[in-house]
């Protein structure tokens, strides 16, 4: 560890480099070009909007809603899309390269469109839509249908993760557990799903996040009850930016908050196991 | 009891083929192999991890060819241990034991009598991560014998351990054997297959070569590649006595004293020594060799180089003497002949 750390330092002091100072401005440039705008609305909006915006009634609800709504999502696909990375990571089979660029489809197609797709796939003449309304609810402008739309544009991330996850894990570790006695079943929830936690923990973040910040799928679908996402754009198009920036602001530190949050309890059970 | 039967299996380019051999109860199996012969193939198709093309498995009688992995009472031993990362020593004794149903206090003190039978009590709380190769061997080892298999595979199990540790792994594994255990052993070591085999299946580019006692294999190599597999025809099994002359231990096989240099002091093994180690002399030739004996030439042989002469001393000793030699001194079966071993050449593999 010692002998790694002072050989770094050396390199750095013996071996100047001018693309490494390059390298290293251009990547300043970059940092500054993400934070400045978030810190320049950060420091363009008075507190006292800050607080006042806050204990706005319709604010806190569209909060609220984004985030349970958005784990809602998260948490049923998972169950959908974890076996589905294992069967990936662990077999191959006709098409599979396939089967794997339609995983990546929703990242590619523009969201909006995928809201309009989505929005046929759900409407009320539809089997899902005829289906729904057999059962006494509607998809259309309601929280199941945002779930979906987040779902649609986010899962991918959780599938590539998780996938990679298992793929990491080694396969002699699940022949070893088959010939100790296990089943396969076994074999998924007490090797591979362990050892793959620490990736799709990540994944399940990653579609977490991605899922509450989207916007343009979700707006098409459902414009109420209303996203942050959708309430900031309303505000905007109603009022003009200095009502935007406070919902803007508050939804970010939000953001940030949960982001931190699930990653120091995901942290804490990696230690625990 | 375990019954390998025409297995044969195409990969690509490799062919396992034909694979056919038998281990009765608690037999000491060696599977000896340069490495890609096809050994660890032959082990994983036993344990069910591969479906052969042809050919079938039985252990006491029964097809277990198609039988699923974890109800054949095979316990598999990877190379690489396969020691589960996530899991304590204590867990991964106890994960084949859990899935029979065991649990609490049975389950508890079946994993302590394992673990006091491989000496790793003190390591039962730990986790994996820090353990040594030797140390991880013996977690394997307990915890693959805590569903008592009728048949133990172990591949290549004493590659991944210091040179040090390797005499105490083997007293260890020969003491499974000898509780009544059936191991089938995969190596590429000529001397791991000697001091713990009591059979021997030499196995070359997927096919079985040779199959017997090694003492049958190694003295009757049954093919050239045997032959320079083994590589030697002077090959005695006996006991190293207590006598000794400074540094010189005497090996007794057959009633015939070798002289040799090792660093055990007694205890049963074999010796070897190449067949360009002996030198025939008509009359005794009082040279630096200390190993000289009188004996009769049983058999000839012509060799590429020269001539392989077969002389019985009570045991049969051969020796490689070039054509010259033999013209010179009019060498022929039922001549009377003197042979000397240089001690130095007298190599010892003690039985583990």
């Amino acid at each position: 560890m010692t002998s790694k750390l002072s050989n770094s330092i050396k390199g750095n002091s013996q071996n100047f480099s001018w693309f490494r100072l390059i390298a290293t401005l251009l990547g300043a440039i970059l940092l500054l070009f993400i934070i400045s705008p978030i810190l320049g609305m950060v420091l363009a909006t008075p507190l006292e909007s800050i607080v006042s915006t806050a204990a706005d009634k319709e604010v806190k609800e569209s909060i609220w809603l984004t985030i349970w709504v958005a784990m809602a999502a998260t948490l049923v696909f998972a169950i959908l899309s974890i076996p589905l990375a294992y069967i990936l990571a662990r077999h191959n089979f006709p098409l599979k390269r396939l089967v794997l660029g339609i995983i990546d489809l929703p990242v590619v197609i523009p969201h909006s469109a995928a809201g309009i797709a989505l929005l046929g796939f759900m409407a009320r003449d539809s089997v899902l839509g005829k289906t729904s309304s057999l059962l006494g609810f509607s998809f259309v402008g309601t929280p199941a249908g945002i779930a979906l739309a987040m779902a649609f544009v986010s899962v991918p991330f959780l599938i590539n993760y998780a996938r990679e996850g298992f793929a990491s894990v080694p396969e002699r570790l699940e022949k070893a557990a088959l010939n100790l006695g296990a089943s396969p079943a076994r074999v998924f929830f007490t090797i591979s799903l362990p050892l793959a936690w620490k990736s799709i923990v990540s994944g399940l973040i990653m579609m977490f996040a991605r899922g509450m910040s989207e916007f343009g799928a979700v707006i098409i679908v459902a414009y109420n009850p209303m996203i942050t996402p959708v309430l900031i754009f309303e505000r905007f198009g109603s009022f003009g930016l200095k009502y935007a920036r406070p919902v803007s602001v508050i939804f970010i530190a939000v953001c940030l908050a949960v982001f931190i949050l699930v990653r120091l309890i995901a942290r804490k059970e990696n230690k625990d196991a | 009891m375990l019954r390998v039967e025409n297995i044969s299996k195409r990969y690509g380019s490799f062919e396992l083929n034909d694979i056919t051999f038998q281990v009765e109860k608690g037999d000491y199996f060696m599977l000896l192999g340069p490495s890609g012969a096809g050994k660890s193939i032959i082990l994983e198709i036993i344990a069910g991890l591969i479906k052969p093309d042809n050919g079938g498995v039985f252990i006491d009688d029964v097809d277990i060819t198609r039988l699923a992995i974890g109800n054949r009472s095979v316990g598999l031993v990877f190379q690489d241990l396969a020691i589960f990362p996530h899991l304590s020593v204590y867990e991964n004794i106890a994960f084949p034991l859990k899935r029979k149903g065991m649990k609490g206090q049975n389950l508890k003190s079946r994993v302590n009598v394992l673990a006091e039978e491989f000496s790793i009590t003190h390591l039962i709380k730990r986790n994996t991560q820090n353990l040594s190769g030797g140390e991880l061997q013996r977690v394997a080892l307990a915890r693959t014998l805590a569903l008592e298999p009728k048949v133990l595979l172990l591949d290549e199990p004493l590659s991944s351990i210091d040179v040090q540790l390797r005499a105490s792994l083997k007293s260890l594994l020969r003491s499974i054997n000898r509780e009544g255990q059936t191991i089938i052993h995969v190596t590429h070591d000529y001397d791991e297959a000697i001091s713990l085999g009591s059979q021997v299946a030499v196995v070359n580019s997927g096919r079985i070569v040779q199959t017997g006692t090694p003492v049958d294999v190694f003295r009757n190599p049954a093919s050239e590649f045997v032959a320079n597999f083994s590589g030697i025809k002077n090959f005695f099994k006996g006991t190293i006595s207590d006598s000794s002359e400074h540094d010189l231990r005497c090996f007794i096989t057959n009633g015939i004293s070798i002289w040799l240099y090792a660093d055990d002091n007694s205890g049963d093994g074999y010796v070897s020594f190449p067949e360009n180690s002996v030198s025939i002399a008509l009359e005794n030739p009082h040279t630096s060799a200390i190993n000289t004996f009188q004996g009769v030439i049983v058999d000839i042989f012509q060799q590429k180089h020269g001539f392989e002469i077969w002389v019985d001393i009570g045991i049969r000793v051969a020796a490689l003497v070039t054509w010259e030699s033999v013209e010179k001194l009019g060498l022929k079966t039922e001549k009377k002949v003197w042979v000397s071993v240089k001690a130095n050449a007298v190599r010892f593999i003690p039985i583990a």
